[in-house]
């Protein structure tokens, strides 16, 4: 048992030993990186790595014991070796200096420089972690994003502050959504002070290109900070990708006052070099080898969304995760479903269809709409008509269903009446260019047009009202 | 705090820690950890060392880090001003936390659960002399409009005489308000508070039979899969399926006379939503906010993971106090699964053996712990109070097969499953009719009876018959189509597409439908099973269907649950006549 005195003296030990490099490491096994005989380090605590050829890396701790330090480095460990590797602990979590000059510029998974010029340093140094935010701190989000596509604005609306992931696959459009999102969303009636962080994991260079390029496209390259980790870094760099970009993102909405929007792509990578992790340290797995602490990750990036009362500026989170084999039971796209608010679901036989964006409006949602739409904010009849959409296009599945086995022609007049809207809903509806940007009214008017192929008294979620003011117009 | 040292950290693990060097500690004892004075509680001890669950973020613990004791298990703090405050899991006031670290929740900052400035309008029920057992009432406070807060002897003093007691005034929590003496002379000081820990029941003097339903004012649930107060369910459902819809309705529409609501590692918004709206809805039963009678405990998925797992049992404990006053509680858990999950991490971290798809193997018994704390009881003084615990359950997939759904199973006798073809056609709730059981009916049939004029029984079961049916016939249907079947089977899908429109779908965001009234059900059910009837016989009668349901009067029936008034029960009479005169007059012309 130690007495008052030495307690102290071992915490002042401890800020004098913090800094110091020890040489020579226990074992080295994928990202980690173990170290014995060392000062006591605190856990998260950020590591410098100098590696063999004097070249630094950074890490975080990941367990600590009076034994051994077990460090993940987040540049990988590639040209490690046990005897040459140094390591400070600095006595601190892994922090990011922010600034509003990260705006425009391309960094890596760590907020460090891409292609060799520097990156302006910021006064405020930030914990690339976050805290959770008080429940009662938060503002809840209702301001309406027009982003100019029917589908979204009318039956998935998409609200500032918001997290809305998109559930694609491999080869879908998801990034060309992203980008049309990203060049049309606007909150009508105000002037707000937008800006995009985007954060890249292990995607191919192309899909980064394609993104910057976009950017630069529309104008807003400037206003833009790009966090790319690509498909040819290291793996375990992308676990604290997101991280540093969500850092930079809440230092603009909630110090600076502006409306961020994330774009994160894709989250399969992210988990899966989280489960690479966690396989390495023989943790015992849940579902499909992912770590069972997944649930709790996810929602400690997917929450650092939102707005914060008194702060001005917002946080929308889009992130992107292609769902393997489009298997929506998945854990990555599971649990991403569980944590955020609502999401938008690709079909493939949509796009196969030729109908682009191919969302699917039944398994997607927005949680968030319920406050956003309706009169004064959209259009009185939004709301109405979204969920007379919803059941009426629900109805055209059941009878597709039934023609698929009976055959067309063996159907009542009535069904080929619903047959008849569910296509001019899939191709005049949802379907539109990646270049047209439809105001909520024209949105809502198609979707009128389409329920007009149906007889009114089909449309029991409309009031008699609604339905004299708008069906047939 | 900070004087009892009872070891130092050997290892951090996230929120798993172990101590060594271990003197004196506890099991379950609540320790502060290092100079910033974590929370943890200690949940193993194995000689000399022992482990340590910390309910902060771990980051910063350093081996050597001391450890020091409280001396006390994890306990809450009970008391008037519970109402209407917002806590995290391990019982810490959101909105004082917010005074001193701002809007992100840092770390080591502790604030008492209860507002001790504040004073509180105190009347005492008992004199000088009186002889008290233990959770005896020795005065009262209204803590609001709605709740008169019970001030008990606390359970740990099993007998004692009244020395001296205040008069009625205004105290604070911590006033000293009666002194009492215990058989052996010793003197006890009581104040208006009393600290209990979370993982132990409460004491009562019995449990009692279950006899009254919980109404919620969702008719899917009230008048097909009704529960009894006092009794347990689970909404099992896949994301977005409407787990937590379903429980802000219950919370802020059934007839319980305190509701607990637990944010159990959901969503930051969902609880801010709660707060903002709460406030601002009137209880039509007592024209007075529903933020009066709810207690909120939020713990967001964000939050660490330790204290997500104790949430579960701070929420419960706060429930078992107000039914010891004499109250019906109702506990929503959102989510049960995230607690099981967080019981996984943890077990995980201190490297214990899985059972099932990683769960420690206690799960099942940890889960019936849990909910074998509702119940109707006799509390300790005589009044009858009782806790209803509605959990809901995450399945991974949507899949019902899985631990955590299967083991609920065993240990609730509700269950409302929710279904994704439902929720994506937006029929909601998406309570399913055919997953769906509870085994209520026969406690709560009686009181059903008495207010239906005895036709809730049969008319369930009528429906709930033509219900089943209807899965067979549309079986029928997908492999020939509808033209296959008679007039007479069509028309039991036609009846059963109406049912689902008419009366189990209910909009949540309707003024007039969100919440149904008893009345309003039974005769909308009523209605339903009349338009069958006299369909049908018209249909014998050689009318065809499709006339039938072109009839008006079906469209309005059809919106009957959006355009008439809970009270407006007159309205079901007129509604009721049209339908008849419009199928008469139809019979009429194919009569002859
Ligand atoms: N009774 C209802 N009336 C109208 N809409 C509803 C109702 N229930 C659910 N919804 C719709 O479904 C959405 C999802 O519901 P909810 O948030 O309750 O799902 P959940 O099962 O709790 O999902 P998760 O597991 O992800 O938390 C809501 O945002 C709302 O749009
Ligand atoms: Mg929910």
């Amino acid at each position: 048992m130690r007495t008052k005195e030495e307690t102290l003296l071992v915490h002042t030990d401890r800020l004098l030993l913090s800094g110091r490099e020890y040489r020579g490491t226990s074992r080295i096994d994928g990202p980690l990186v173990y170290m014995r005989n060392t000062h006591p380090v605190g856990y998260g605590e950020l590591v410098e790595i100098t590696a063999p050829d004097g070249t630094h890396r950074s890490g975080q701790v990941l367990e600590t014991s009076d034994e051994v330090v077990v460090v993940q480095v987040f540049e990988g460990t590639e040209g490690l070796n046990l005897p040459g590797t140094g390591m400070r602990f600095m006595g601190e979590p892994l922090t990011l200096p922010v600034s509003e000059q990260m705006l425009g510029r391309v960094m890596n998974g760590l907020g460090k420089s891409r292609d060799g010029s520097t990156i302006p340093q910021g006064a405020v140094e930030k914990d690339v972690n976050g805290q959770p935010i008080n429940p009662t701190a938060r503002e809840y989000p209702r301001d309406f994003i027009q982003t100019g596509i029917s589908v979204i604005d009318g039956m998935t609306t998409l609200i500032q502050g918001q997290k809305v992931p998109i559930f694609s696959g491999n080869g879908l459009d998801h990034n060309k959504l992203a980008a049309q999102i990203a060049r049309q969303a606007k909150v009508r009636g105000s002037s707000g002070d937008f800006c995009i962080v985007f954060a890249a994991m292990g995607v191919k260079h192309d899909v980064a290109k394609y993104f910057i390029d976009s950017f630069e496209e529309s104008g807003v390259l400037d206003n833009v900070a790009l966090f790319l980790s690509l498909a040819d870094d290291p793996s375990i760099e992308r676990t604290i990708t997101p991280k540093t970009a969500l850092t930079l993102a809440e230092h603009l909405a909630f110090d600076k006052g502006k409306q961020v929007l994330v774009i994160m792509t894709d989250m399969t990578n992210y988990c899966e070099a989280l489960r690479e992790i966690g396989t390495m340290r023989g943790e015992i797995p849940s579902r499909k080898g992912y770590p069972g602490y997944l649930y709790s990750n996810l929602a400690e990036l997917y929450e650092r969304s939102g707005k914060i009362l008194g702060r001005g500026g917002s946080i929308t989170q889009l992130p992107i995760l292609t769902m393997p084999n489009d298997d929506i039971s998945h854990p990555v796209p599971d649990l991403t479903g569980y944590i955020t608010e609502g999401q938008i679901v690709f079909d493939r036989s949509m796009q196969a269809r030729g109908i682009y964006p191919p969302i699917n409006c039944l398994p997607s949602l927005s949680r968030l709409m319920k406050d956003g739409i309706g009169e004064g904010m959209t259009r009185g009849d939004h709301p109405h008509l979204a969920n007379q959409l919803f059941a009426s296009y629900s109805h055209v599945k059941d009878v597709q269903n039934l023609a698929s086995v009976i055959g067309e022609e063996e159907l009542t007049s009535l069904d080929k009446q619903y047959l008849e809207f569910g296509n001019f809903f899939e191709n005049k509806f949802v379907n539109q260019s990646f270049t047209e940007d439809r105001s909520i009214e024209q949105t809502l008017d198609i979707g009128w047009e389409a329920l007009s192929k149906l007889p009114s008294e089909e449309l029991q979620r409309l009031s008699d009202d609604e339905i004299a003011e708008h069906y047939g117009k | 705090m900070k004087d009892r040292i009872v070891g130092q950290v050997k290892r951090v693990n996230g929120p798993v820690i172990l101590i060594k060097d271990v003197t004196d500690a506890a099991m379950m004892e609540m320790v502060r950890i290092g100079e910033q004075q974590l929370i943890g509680e200690v949940v193993k001890l194995h000689d000399g060392s022992a482990t340590v669950q910390v309910y902060e973020d771990a980051t910063g613990i350093c081996p050597g880090d001391n450890v020091y004791g409280s001396g006390m298990s994890l306990s809450v703090e009970l008391g008037p001003g519970l109402i209407g405050t917002i806590y995290d899991g391990i019982q810490r006031p959101l909105e004082k936390l917010m005074g001193v670290s701002g809007a992100y929740i840092s770390r080591g900052v502790t604030f008492p659960a209860l507002d001790h400035e504040k004073k509180w309008p105190f009347v005492p029920t008992v004199e000088v002399g009186a002889n008290l057992t233990r959770g005896m009432v020795l005065g009262e406070v209204l803590e609001t409009e709605r709740v008169m807060h019970k001030i008990m002897v606390p359970p740990s003093i099993d007998e004692c005489v009244v020395a001296n007691i205040v008069g009625e005034g205004s105290y604070t929590v911590e006033d000293i308000i009666a002194t009492v003496v215990l058989p052996d002379g010793r003197e006890e000081k009581l104040t208006m508070t009393q600290r209990w820990p979370i993982r132990v029941p409460r004491p009562v003097h019995d449990r009692l039979p279950l006899a009254q339903p919980l109404i919620t004012g969702l008719r899917v649930i009230d008048s097909l899969f009704p529960l009894a107060k006092g009794g347990t369910v689970a909404i099992p459902g896949g994301f977005g399926t409407g787990k937590t819809m379903t429980q802000h309705s219950i919370a802020q529409w059934c007839d319980a006379d305190i509701i607990v609501y637990i944010g159990c590692g959901e969503r930051g918004n969902e609880m801010t939503d709660v707060l903002r709206e709460f406030p601002q809805l009137i209880d039509p039963r007592t024209g007075q906010s529903l933020m009066e009678r709810t207690l909120l405990i939020a713990n967001t998925s964000n939050m660490p993971v330790s204290a997500r797992e104790a949430s579960i049992y701070t929420g419960i404990t706060m429930a078992e106090y107000y039914r010891d006053q004499g109250y019906h509680v109702a506990i929503m858990a959102d989510s049960t699964s995230r607690w099981a999950e967080a019981l996984r991490e943890l077990s995980g971290r201190m490297e214990e053996m899985p059972a099932e798809e990683g769960f420690p193997a206690y799960l099942p018994t940890r889960i019936a712990q849990f909910y074998e704390r509702a119940g109707l009881m006799q509390s300790l003084s005589g009044e009858t109070g009782s806790v209803s615990i509605i959990g809901a359950v995450s399945p991974p997939g949507g899949d019902f097969s899985e631990p955590v759904t299967q083991h609920t199973k065993r240990f609730v006798r509700c269950f409302w499953g929710l279904d994704r073809s439902l929720a994506s056609s937006r029929h909601f709730p998406a309570i399913s009719w055919i997953d769906s059981y509870t085994e209520y009916l026969a406690e709560v049939q009686p009181w059903w009876s008495q207010h239906s004029e005895g036709t809730w029984q049969i008319n369930r079961q009528k429906i709930m018959e033509l219900l089943q049916k209807e899965v067979r016939l549309q079986q029928i249907v997908k492999l020939v189509g509808p033209d296959a079947l008679p007039d007479s089977q069509n028309f039991i899908l036609e009846v059963c597409t109406l049912f689902k429109t008419a009366f189990l779908q209910q909009d949540a965001f309707s003024e007039i439908d969100r919440f149904c009234s008893v009345g309003k059900q039974v005769r909308m059910l009523d209605l339903i099973l009349e338009y069958y009837q006299r369909g049908s016989d018209a249909i014998a009668k050689g009318v065809p269907m499709v006339k039938i349901r072109r009839l008006k009067v079906i469209q309005e029936i059809a919106r009957m649950r959006l355009t008439i008034e809970n009270e407006d029960l007159a309205a079901f009479d007129k509604l009721q006549l049209r339908l008849e005169r419009s199928i008469d007059q139809l019979g009429g012309i194919y009569e002859d």
